[in-house]
């Protein structure tokens, strides 16, 4: 990988991380308004279902873990095992792939 | 005045693979590290390999880790770090060791070639001086960086650096820094690019340990974070 990709890559984390910070502050105030207001599983899909802002926040989300994560990992796996290289960038770009997948399954499973 | 009880001084010998000999030094008032090490080289045992110059704090070349912490020994006085009167004196970590407490300076000297840190202008002295207004902003991000002496404290208090060995180091960066705002300078497109990525200022975690240990009282970490934003601008602009 190029010098310039590493520094986008950089970027592209520091850019997600902002996202996270917003995306994992209303998750969490989410949460915490379903449970203290005893919410079921039938209550919360029943707001979600149909709702384009929910899956578009949730979408979004998906997309900032997806980005954020393995960029992180790619560092820790590195530092960690000295690993380098394309094997490396192969095996976290998977990881991104399958995180962005599973994701946007689940959103997709509280949307539809 | 009663003497003061005598230090318990475990000294590095050997290479990379050796152990800490211990000797008994006396204690006494306003001593420093080196004057222990100095000490035990002309009195105790003088095949103790060790490094020092100056011994003001200028030269930067008695850099050793004194109780688990990279210091300038001639700065560091002995009632500041010997808790219990007991002293621990090993070479500087993440650089070879020559043998006892002296290190192989080449790896840490290389990353500052390797980040450009040398001047590159373009006029001759044929050419009137160059004039840089105190109070640019440029001049003022390099004043605060440049009165770095390269002791390697820093390199050998960074985490990154021994995870990374490829990582060029808080002080190289730091020296990229002070250039990259001199406006004299003709080289910064290249140097910018040799001190960006996996191996230059985007690797560091800002742990801040190089910024907490410089005896200088430098912020390698706030001229690496300047230089993270100066590569990112490259990069979206394709400069890099």
């Amino acid at each position: 990988m190029n010098t310039r990709a590493q520094v986008l890559l950089w970027g592209a984390q520091r850019a997600s991380a902002v996202v996270l910070a917003v995306c994992v502050a209303v998750h969490l105030v989410t949460i915490i308004y379903a449970v203290r207001n005893g919410l079921g599983a039938a209550e919360i899909l029943g707001r979600t279902r149909g709702s384009l802002a929910w899956a578009g926040f949730y979408a979004l989300f998906v997309a900032a873990v997806a980005v954020h994560a393995p960029i992180g990992l790619r560092d820790v796996l590195s530092e960690t095992f000295n690993w380098r290289g394309t094997g490396l960038e192969i095996t976290v770009l998977v990881i991104a792939i399958a995180l962005a997948l599973l994701g946007f399954r689940a959103v997709y499973a509280v949307f539809a | 005045m009663a003497a003061l009880p005598a230090l318990t001084v475990s000294v590095w010998r050997g290479t990379e693979s050796g152990h800490f000999q211990t000797f008994e030094v006396p204690r006494l008032e306003n001593q420093t590290v080196l004057d222990v090490v100095t000490y035990i080289q002309r009195r105790l045992d003088p095949t103790l390999a060790y490094r020092f110059a100056c011994r003001v704090g200028m030269c930067g070349s008695c850099a050793m880790t004194v109780n688990g912490r990279a210091r300038w020994t001639c700065r560091t006085h002995v009632d500041k770090v010997a808790a219990a009167g007991r002293l621990e004196i090993a070479p500087l970590n993440h650089l070879p060791v020559v043998r006892d407490l002296v290190t192989d300076m080449t790896p840490f000297f290389d990353k500052w070639a390797k980040a450009h840190g040398n001047f590159k202008g373009a006029q001759t002295r044929k050419d009137d001086f160059a004039r840089v207004p105190p109070a640019a902003e440029e001049r003022r991000l390099a004043d605060v960086a440049i009165e770095c002496i390269g002791c390697g404290v820093c390199y050998s208090s960074c985490d990154v650096v021994a995870w990374n060995p490829d990582y060029l180091g808080p002080a190289a960066l730091n020296r990229a820094w002070t250039l990259i705002n001199d406006v004299r300078d003709t080289g910064n497109r290249t140097r910018l690019a040799a001190v960006a990525g996996d191996a230059g200022c985007h690797a560091c975690h800002t742990h801040m340990s190089c910024t907490e240990r410089c005896p200088m009282h430098l912020s390698p970490t706030a001229s690496i974070a300047g230089l993270k934003r100066a590569a990112m601008v490259a990069a979206l602009k394709g400069e890099l």
